[in-house]
C-alpha cells in the first residue's frame, strides 16, 4: 500500500510534519511505514520559464537558441530538442540546479548538477527539461511529448516553482499493512490512523446524493445466486458517458501511487479503490444482454477471455458476474473482454461488489490472474463500504462531467453486516498493559479511530471496517497504540518461581557436542529434507525399510522432497562440500533427527530419532572414530562394555569394515568406513568414517549419577599372555572371555601386541594382553591370581588358541 | 691435639676451596669425614687422651667436623646454583617457534547463539522443551487463531505432508502443547527447525531455526513482556542497547509488537550494517490472545500470558556478520573454523 502525504494531507488537512516524523510516529502507532520517496529529493532550482525567441545555432543543425524569461530574468538555454516553440512554458533548471536524471528515464543517485556551460561555442545558462530528467515518466504524466521537453500549460505561472506546479512536491510513502487491517488498504483508513496518530482533525470525502430523475432499475436487474460468495452487489448506471482524460489533480493523486492515469472512467474506478479500498469494476451496458446481472458460480471446462485478451480456464468455484446469455466478468478478479469500456460507450455499468475473501484467493490462484482488486478482495472487505464507494464514483463522476448519472442504486444485499459490540473495561485493560491510564484518555484514542462508545453498556460499537475488533484485548491494543508502546512501563513478572532448566536430552545432546569437539569434530547442519535418489546412493536395496519415508506434498523440487530417514546422506554431502574444496583433515558431527513414519500412508505424526552423526576423512581411521564413540559413552555414565558387531549388514559400508554398536544387548547404533562405490557417489576421494549413534536409544543407560569408588590401595598384579590365534576370531571375543572368566579380582586388561605376518603359520595370527587383578581389601597372593588366570588360559585354548610361552 | 685438628680443618677448607665440580666436594667428605677419614681417625685415637680430657677433645672434634660441614655445604649449593644456571642457560628455546595444538572442533554458530539465548532465559527460570518438527495442522495453525483458510496457511508457505500434517511453520505450536499440560505457572523457551516454502538464497533457507518463548501466569502484563525482553536484549547484545516496541499483528498474541533493537555496530547513529536506520528488527512477541488461552484449557480471566518468537539464524547472522546464510547449511570448515 502506497499513498503520497498530499493525499493524506487532504483529508486530514492541519498534518504538518516532515516525511520522517510521519513516518516514526505512524509505525509506532501500528501502521509501519516501510519507506518513503520523495519526489523532489534530486530537484533543485527548478522554475516555470517561457521560450521568448528560438535561433538557429550557427554551428549544429540539430541544436538551437533559445531566450527564456524565468520571471526575474531572461537566460539564454541551448537545447537539442525540437519540440519547443516560442510562447511554450517550460519547466527550467537554472545554473547550479539539479535534476533526478537523464531524459533516457536513467536517475543518478543525488541528481545532477547543471552548470552553465558553452554548446558548440554558444553560451547555455541552465536546461529545460523532459519529464524524466524530472525523475517521472511519460507514463505517470501522460501529457508528457514522447521524447522532448514538457511543456505546460498555458496558465502556469512564469518564475514559479515548476516543481510544485507538476506536484513533485511531494512524498509517496510505502506502507506494510497487516491482515488484520483490511480498512488501511485505502487512502483514507491511512488518514484516519494519521489523524488519530498525530491527535488532528479527519475529514473525510463528503459524498453527495447523485442522479437524475431516471431509475437505475429501468436499465438493469442484478440477482445473485451465491450470496455466501456475494455477500453485497451494487450496481448503478451512468449514461451519455464523455470518454476525455481525467483533470491534473487526479492523474497527479493516481500517478503519486504508481497508477498510470488512463481515461475519466478508468481513473475514477482506481482513485475509488485506492481512497476507499473498494476495487470497482465498469461494463459497457450496451453489451450486456437481456439487461440483466446474474452472479453464480461457473462450471468446470468453462473458457472466458478477460480483458487482457488471455483466455482463462475456469472450474465451478470461480464466481462469475454473467449476463442474460453468457459471462461477462470473474467476480473480484477481472472483467472480461466482452464487456469492456471501449471509447465508443454510451452507457456504463458501475458494479461495486463485496465478494467472500478466501474464495477470491483461491480462485485467483487456480485461474492464473492475480490483479489490484483480487489481492483487495482477499482480503476479506467490508460490504458496507460498497454503497459508499459507488456512490463516490458517480459523484466523481459529476464532478468530472464524464456522464450523466442515472438515479438510484440496485443494491442486492442479503445480511446486513452490523457492528460488532465490545464490552468495555478500563481496569482490565490497564491490568493487561501494565498501565494506569484513564477511562476517558481511552475512549478519547476511540472516538479518533471511529468507534463509538455505548456508556450505558458499557460497549464500545467497533465500525464494521474494524472486522479485527471482537475483545477487550483487541481495544486493549487500540489503547496500547495510541498510548504508544514505548510508553508503557518495563517491569519483571513476578509471582511464584520456576526453575530455569534444560531437559535431559538436551543435557545428552550438549555431552555429545563437547565430546565430539574435543575429538575435533566441528558441528554441522543440514536440511531435514532429501531427494529420493539418496538411497540409490547409498547403496540401499529396494526393500530397504530406509526406503518408508514421509513425503511432502508440495516439496521446493524433487531434491528437497522427503523427509529424511537416515542423517548419512546429509553427512556425506558435507564431507563431499569440502572434499571438493580440498579442505584437508576434515571432521564433522550433526545432531538432527530423522523421520520415521510409524505406518504409511500417514495417520500420526512420524517418530522423530535424534542422531548423533559423526563423519571424517584424512587423518584417523575405523579406530578413531570407535575411540569418539567410546569416550561419549564414557562421558554419559554409560559403564557397561560396549560390543562390536562386525555382521551390521550396512550397504553403504565397507564390508569389512563395519560394525554394530551394542551395549547392553541392545543395537545403539553403527559405525564404519564408507563403502568405496558410496564414496564414489558422493564424489569423496579419500576413505570416510561415519558413526551414528541413535540417541533415544541411549537415553535409558545414560546417567549424571557418578558414585566414588576409592582410590586403590593394595598393588596390582599384571599377567601378560601371548596367543597364537586363529585369523577369524576376533579379539573381541578374547576379550569376552577374560571378561568372562576373570573372576572378582580382575581389574583391567589391555590389548599390548597384534601381528600376523612370516614368523606365524599361516592362518593365524599372534595377539598379546595384558591383564591386570587388583583387589580393593588385600594385596593378592599368586594363588588368587593363578586361579583366576587358568579359568582364563583354558577357555581360550577351547577356542582353538595357542598360547606362546 | 688442638693444632692437629686445627690443620685438619683448614687443610679441609682449602681442598673444599680448590674443588671445581661435586665429584671433587665429595672426595674432600670422604676424606676428612668419612669412616676411613682424618676426622674419624682422631677420634678413634681418643682412647690415647687422658680420660678427663676426653669430653674437651669430643667437642673440639665435633666443632671442626661442623665447620667443615658447613664450609662444604656452603660450596655445594654455590657449585650446584653455578651448574643450574649454566644449564638453564644452554636450555633456552624460541618461543616463537609454532604452537603443539590438540585439534579440537567447532560448534556451529547457530548452537552459539542458541546457547546464549537459553542462558538467559534459564537463568531467569525458564525451562527448556521441545515439540515436534512434523506436526498436525491443529497445533501450527487452529490452536494459534490461525483458521482453516487463513492466508498464513497457503501452501505457498507451508510444507504439507497430508491436509492435517505440516512440517512446522514456527516453534509456536510448541506453545499449545506445553500449556495444553495444563501445568501453570509456565516459563518456557522452545527452541527448534522450523520450515517455509521459500527458495534458497543469500538471506532465505526453506529450513531454519526460531527459539519460541512463552509465560504464563496471573496478571502478567505487556509491561512484563516489555521488561523481560529488553533485558534479553541487552543481555544478548550489550548492556547499552535499546528496544523499540512497535504495534503488528500476529493471529495468536494481541496486543502483538515487533521489536527492533538498537544497531549494536553503530549504536543507533545509522551505518550500512541497520541501513541507516540506527535499528534492527529481532522478533515478534505480544500477549497470549486470549482465545488461544480458552482453546488450551486455561480460563483467561484468571490467567494471562505473553509469547515471543525469534529467529535463531537471524540473531546468528546479525551477531557473527555471516553475510549469507547459505553458508549455515554448507558446513565448510573454513567456516565453521571461525567460530
Amino acid at each position: 500500500m502506497n499513498t503520497s502525504l498530499s493525499w493524506i494531507k487532504a483529508y486530514v488537512p492541519d498534518l504538518d510534519v516532515t516525511a520522517q516524523e510521519y513516518t516514526d510516529a505512524m509505525t509506532l502507532s501500528g501502521t509501519k511505514v516501510e519507506g518513503f520517496e520523495e519526489l523532489d529529493a534530486d530537484l533543485e532550482n527548478i522554475v516555470i520559464g517561457q521560450i521568448e525567441k528560438i535561433d538557429k545555432h550557427p554551428d549544429a543543425d540539430k541544436l538551437i537558441i533559445c531566450q527564456v524569461n524565468v520571471g526575474n530574468m531572461s537566460v539564454q538555454i541551448v537545447t537539442g530538442a525540437s519540440n519547443v516553440h516560442e510562447g511554450d512554458k517550460v519547466p527550467v533548471v537554472l545554473d547550479g540546479g539539479r535534476v533526478a536524471g537523464g531524459h533516457d528515464g536513467s536517475k543518478t543517485p543525488g541528481g545532477i548538477k547543471i552548470k552553465k556551460g558553452k554548446l558548440r561555442g554558444i553560451e547555455s545558462c541552465g536546461m529545460m527539461c523532459s519529464i524524466e530528467e524530472l525523475g517521472s515518466t511519460k507514463d505517470m504524466y501522460p501529457d508528457a511529448p514522447d521524447n522532448g521537453i514538457y511543456i505546460m500549460p498555458t496558465d502556469a505561472e512564469i518564475g514559479a516553482s515548476a516543481i510544485e506546479a507538476l506536484g513533485l512536491n511531494d512524498v509517496v510513502f510505502e506502507y506494510e499493512v497487516t491482515s488484520n487491517r483490511v480498512d488501511c488498504y485505502s487512502v483514507i483508513g491511512i488518514a484516519r490512523e494519521a489523524a488519530a496518530t498525530f491527535r488532528k482533525e479527519f475529514i473525510p470525502p463528503v459524498v453527495t446524493e447523485t442522479g437524475n430523475d431516471e431509475d437505475v432499475n429501468d436499465y438493469i436487474k442484478v440477482s445473485v445466486e451465491n450470496t455466501d460468495l456475494c455477500p453485497r452487489y451494487c450496481a448503478r448506471v451512468v449514461k451519455n458517458v464523455k470518454i476525455g482524460p481525467s483533470p491534473e489533480w487526479m492523474q497527479r493523486r493516481l500517478a503519486s501511487v504508481g497508477i498510470r492515469p488512463i481515461n475519466n472512467l478508468v481513473d475514477i474506478t482506481n482513485y475509488v479503490m485506492e481512497e476507499y479500498g473498494q476495487p470497482m469494476h465498469a461494463y459497457d451496458l450496451d453489451t450486456i444482454s437481456g439487461r440483466q446481472i446474474v452472479v453464480k458460480t461457473a462450471q468446470d471446462g468453462d473458457k472466458f477471455t478477460t480483458l487482457d485478451g488471455q483466455e482463462r480456464n475456469l472450474d465451478s468455484d470461480v464466481l462469475m458476474i454473467c449476463d442474460g446469455e453468457k459471462q461477462i466478468g470473474i467476480a473480484g478478479i477481472m472483467g472480461g473482454e466482452n464487456s469492456m469500456i471501449t471509447d465508443n460507450v454510451q452507457t456504463m455499468l458501475f458494479e461495486a461488489a463485496c465478494f467472500d475473501g478466501v474464495n477470491i484467493r483461491k480462485s485467483s490462484k487456480r485461474v492464473g490472474l492475480r490483479t489490484d482488486a483480487s489481492g483487495k478482495f482477499e482480503k476479506g472487505l467490508d460490504p458496507n463500504n460498497a454503497k459508499a464507494a459507488i456512490d463516490r464514483a458517480c459523484q466523481l463522476v459529476e464532478e468530472l462531467g464524464a456522464g450523466e448519472v442515472v438515479g438510484g442504486t440496485v443494491d442486492v444485499y442479503g445480511k446486513v453486516k452490523e457492528p460488532v459490540r465490545v464490552p468495555f473495561d478500563a481496569d482490565k485493560i490497564n491490568a493487561m498493559l501494565g498501565t494506569e491510564i484513564s477511562e476517558a484518555e481511552m475512549l478519547g484514542y476511540f472516538e479518533k479511530i471511529g468507534l463509538e462508545y455505548d456508556a450505558e453498556a458499557k460497549e464500545v460499537i467497533a465500525p464494521t471496517f474494524r472486522h479485527d475488533l471482537f475483545r477487550l484485548a483487541d481495544l486493549a491494543e487500540e489503547v496500547a497504540r495510541f498510548y504508544g508502546y514505548d510508553n508503557i512501563p518495563t517491569t519483571l513478572p513476578n509471582g511464584e518461581a520456576t526453575t530455569g532448566k534444560l531437559s535431559f536430552k538436551l543435557r545428552i545432546e550438549e555431552v555429545a557436542r563437547n565430546i565430539a569437539e574435543f575429538c575435533g569434530f566441528s558441528q554441522g547442519m543440514t536440511y531435514s529434507f532429501e531427494s529420493p535418489k539418496v538411497f540409490d546412493k547409498l547403496l540401499l536395496p529396494e526393500d530397504s525399510p530406509l526406503r518408508q519415508t514421509v513425503n511432502i506434498m508440495n516439496p521446493l523440487g524433487e531434491d528437497y522432497s522427503i523427509m529424511r530417514t537416515t542423517s548419512l546422506n546429509g553427512m556425506l554431502t558435507s564431507l563431499a562440500t569440502n572434499y571438493n574444496r580440498r579442505n584437508k583433515d576434515v571432521r564433522l558431527y550433526e545432531l538432527g533427527n530423522i523421520y520415521l513414519p510409524k505406518s504409511l500412508p500417514l495417520t500420526e505424526l512420524p517418530e522423530e530419532r535424534m542422531q548423533f552423526t559423526l563423519g571424517m576423512y584424512g587423518k584417523g581411521d575405523f579406530f578413531s572414530m570407535k575411540g569418539v564413540v567410546e569416550e561419549f559413552f564414557e562421558k554419559i555414565g554409560m559403564d557397561k562394555k560396549e560390543t562390536y558387531d562386525p555382521n551390521a549388514g550396512k550397504p553403504y559400508l565397507h564390508p569389512g569394515r563395519q560394525a554394530n554398536i551394542v551395549y547392553d544387548g541392545k543395537i545403539i547404533g553403527y559405525l564404519g568406513e564408507i563403502h568405496p562405490e558410496v564414496a564414489d557417489n558422493y564424489g569423496i576421494g579419500d576413505r570416510a568414517y561415519v558413526a551414528v549413534i541413535d540417541m533415544p536409544e541411549i537415553m535409558e543407560y545414560a546417567t549424571f549419577d557418578r558414585k566414588y569408588s576409592g582410590i586403590a590401595k593394595y598393588p596390582a598384579v599384571t599377567r601378560d599372555i601371548s596367543m597364537v590365534v586363529p585369523k577369524e576370531v576376533l579379539v573381541g571375543e578374547i576379550e569376552n572371555v577374560i571378561q568372562k572368566k576373570g573372576g572378582a579380582y580382575l581389574e583391567s586388561y589391555g590389548l599390548f601386541d597384534l601381528y600376523e605376518g612370516e614368523q606365524i603359520k599361516a592362518g593365524f595370527k599372534s595377539v598379546a594382553y595384558s591383564i591386570v587383578f587388583r583387589a580393593k581389601d588385600k594385596t593378592l597372593e599368586e594363588a588368587d591370581v593363578s586361579a583366576a588366570m587358568k579359568k582364563i588360559l583354558k577357555a581360550l585354548e577351547e577356542m582353538g588358541i595357542e598360547l606362546r610361552q | 691435639m688442638k693444632d692437629k685438628l686445627e690443620q685438619i680443618k683448614e687443610e679441609a677448607i682449602a681442598q673444599i676451596q680448590a674443588a671445581d665440580v661435586p665429584e671433587k666436594l665429595n672426595e674432600v667428605r670422604v676424606k676428612f669425614l668419612g669412616k676411613k677419614g682424618e676426622l674419624t681417625a682422631v677420634l678413634k685415637g681418643m682412647k690415647d687422651v687422658a680420660p678427663e680430657d676426653r669430653p674437651k677433645v669430643g667437642q673440639l672434634v665435633n666443632e671442626t667436623r661442623a665447620a667443615i660441614e658447613n664450609v662444604l655445604e656452603e660450596s655445594k649449593t654455590m657449585m650446584e646454583k653455578v651448574l643450574r644456571e649454566a644449564k638453564l642457560k644452554a636450555e633456552v628455546i624460541d618461543v616463537t617457534l609454532p604452537s603443539k595444538k590438540n585439534t579440537v572442533g567447532h560448534r556451529h554458530p547457530n548452537t552459539i547463539a542458541l546457547e546464549e539465548v537459553e542462558r538467559i532465559f534459564v537463568g531467569m527460570g525458564y525451562e527448556v522443551v521441545e515439540g515436534p518438527e512434523v506436526e498436525y495442522d491443529l497445533y501450527n495453525f487452529e490452536k494459534l487463531n490461525i483458521p482453516a483458510d487463513h492466508p498464513a496457511k497457503d501452501e505457498q508457505d507451508t510444507f504439507y505432508i497430508n491436509k492435517d500434517i505440516v512440517l512446522r511453520t514456527q516453534t509456536s505450536p510448541v506453545q499449545a502443547r506445553v500449556m495444553e499440560q495444563g501445568k501453570l505457572p509456565i516459563r518456557m523457551i522452545a527452541p527448534g527447525r522450523v520450515f517455509r516454502y521459500d527458495e534458497v538464497d543469500a538471506t532465505h533457507s526453506p529450513s531454519f531455526h526460531q527459539i519460541e518463548g512463552l509465560v504464563i501466569d496471573k496478571n502478567i502484563s505487556f509491561a512484563d513482556l516489555k521488561g523481560t525482553l529488553e533485558v534479553f536484549a541487552k543481555e544478548l547484545f550489550g548492556p547499552e542497547t535499546k528496544t523499540k516496541f512497535r504495534p503488528h499483528h500476529f493471529p495468536f498474541t494481541e496486543p502483538s509488537a515487533e521489536v527492533d533493537v538498537s544497531c549494536f555496530k553503530c549504536g543507533g547513529k545509522g551505518c550500512r550494517f541497520c541501513k541507516g536506520s540506527g535499528w534492527i528488527e529481532i522478533l515478534g512477541c505480544g500477549m497470549v490472545h486470549p482465545h488461544v488461552l480458552e482453546m488450551c484449557g486455561i480460563d483467561p480471566e484468571e490467567y494471562s500470558g505473553f509469547a515471543f518468537g525469534v529467529g535463531l539464524e537471524r540473531i546468528a547472522l546479525l551477531k557473527y556478520e555471516i553475510d549469507d546464510m547459505r553458508l549455515l547449511y554448507e558446513n565448510d570448515i573454513r567456516f565453521l573454523k571461525q567460530f
